[in-house]
């Protein structure tokens, strides 16, 4: 188990890095939720209140967090590493969960900027959001991982993810939004983890199936 | 052939022997044909995930193709379940669509879903990994299923006509047995569709391989 835990730190230590080499994904993603949130500021008729400004938050954080995920195997695929990683003599699952792992760090540090942004420019960001933004995040990494290395594989790539991922979105949006909106989110949040558990399952168990023959 | 039997007596028994209902009227008669569509659906998906789980674990040969034909059946009989929800949306409601209708947004969820897992298969070259992709993407919507309507669920109000209740069906002995007869008559239609679609494939392959050996 720490043989596991050791392989998945350091395959996450490594996309971090190129990460904080490169800088191209973060920074992207952080633009992109801001300018959305300008762009719904002009979308939403001034009458429209409070509660159609909480959905669009949602809207908002998983395009954004697509554009993420989009890129999440971009490196992989261009440099052929993909293959390499799947001959290194560790558990596959590893690859997924250190990428899950590593796409959490980018989705925390842009929601660490669209947050506030979103009570700067909308409307405040109650505890019980935040609490939904963060089991949101879970489910949105290991079910978006998953797709992305699929989508890698396929011919269409970057087009098809968002068709993979967005079916499978739904019950994290309805989740989310219900979790910000109502007065007891209990029920909300207990969905949402529910939700994370299920597919989180799911998609450790079956990437071995994703990346090989 | 059991299914044009079975058929034929449902559609007897829908329009002469089942009672009107007091409610709705001759518009809940589509009822026969929507409830059945939308089980029948479920099954379809459910042995597709099925067909999925075999393949990969089990190396099942063939089954990644009776996975794909199933889900294929699937979604025929789910836009089957649309478009007679709609008109049974029209006919009680009067729109076309209504969100407050669990079945029909988890089905139009649904839809979407299996709709991508097409997309999915036919953007990656036939082979290994086209084999595994699809059987895990299908896997994927079996839980897809129960967390999408817990969702809804939780996301709408309550408006559908509940028929199957904890208590039992409320519907008279009748209209159970009209209603079992329609679901048995549209299931064994799927099966007749899935045993012929998997027949061409598999016919299908076997002249390319065929094709293949005399280049």
């Amino acid at each position: 188990m720490t043989a596991y835990a050791g392989d998945v730190l350091t395959l996450a230590r490594k996309d971090l890095r190129l990460e904080l080499r490169a800088r191209d994904t973060v920074p992207a993603m952080v633009l992109f939720v801001v300018a959305t949130l300008v762009v719904f500021h002009f979308a939403l008729p001034a009458a429209s209140g409070d509660l159609a400004a909480y959905g669009l938050l949602w809207v908002a954080l998983i395009f954004t967090s697509l554009l993420g995920l989009v890129r999440g195997f971009a490196a992989e695929r261009d440099q052929g590493l993909l293959d390499a990683l799947v001959l290194a003599p560790v558990d596959r699952s590893t690859i997924w969960l250190a990428k899950a792992l590593a796409m959490l760090a980018f989705l925390a540090l842009t929601q660490a900027v669209a947050l506030p942004a979103f009570a700067l420019f909308f409307a405040d960001v109650s505890w019980e959001t935040v609490a939904g933004v963060a089991l949101a995040d879970i489910g949105i990494c290991t079910v978006g991982t998953l797709l992305a290395a699929m989508a890698a594989a396929s011919r269409t790539r970057e087009l098809l993810l968002p068709l993979l991922f967005l079916p499978l979105a739904i019950p994290i949006v309805v989740g989310g939004v219900g979790a910000s909106i109502v007065e007891e989110p209990g029920r909300y949040l207990g969905f949402l983890a529910v939700y994370d558990a299920i597919f989180a399952i799911i998609s450790w168990a079956s990437f071995e199936y994703v990346v090989t023959e | 052939m059991l299914a044009a039997t079975l058929l034929g007596t449902a559609v007897g028994l829908v329009f002469f022997f089942a009672p009107v209902d007091a409610d709705q009227g001759i518009s809940q008669k589509i009822f026969y044909i929507h409830v059945p569509c939308a089980l029948t659906a479920y099954a379809c998906f459910a042995w597709g995930a099925w067909k999925a789980y075999l393949h990969l674990w089990k190396r099942t040969p063939g089954a990644d193709m009776e996975s794909y034909v199933a889900i294929h059946q699937g979604v025929i009989f789910g836009a089957l379940t649309l478009l007679t929800g709609s008109i049974w949306a029209k006919a009680s409601w009067g729109h076309w669509w209504v969100w407050s209708s669990r079945q029909l947004v988890l089905f139009l969820v649904l839809f979407l879903f299996y709709a991508a897992y097409f997309m999915l298969r036919f953007s990656i070259d036939p082979g290994p990994a086209r084999a595994n992709l699809s059987a895990v993407y299908a896997i994927f919507g079996v839980a897809l299923i129960p967390v999408s309507f817990l969702a809804i669920r939780l996301a709408e109000d309550f408006v559908h006509p509940v028929v199957f209740k904890r208590s039992g069906p409320a519907m008279t002995g009748s209209m159970f047995l009209t209603f079992c007869i329609a679901w048995a008559g549209i299931l064994a239609l799927a099966a007749a569709f899935y045993h012929v679609e998997l027949a061409g494939k598999r016919l299908d392959s076997r002249v390319r391989e065929l094709r293949g050996l005399l280049r």
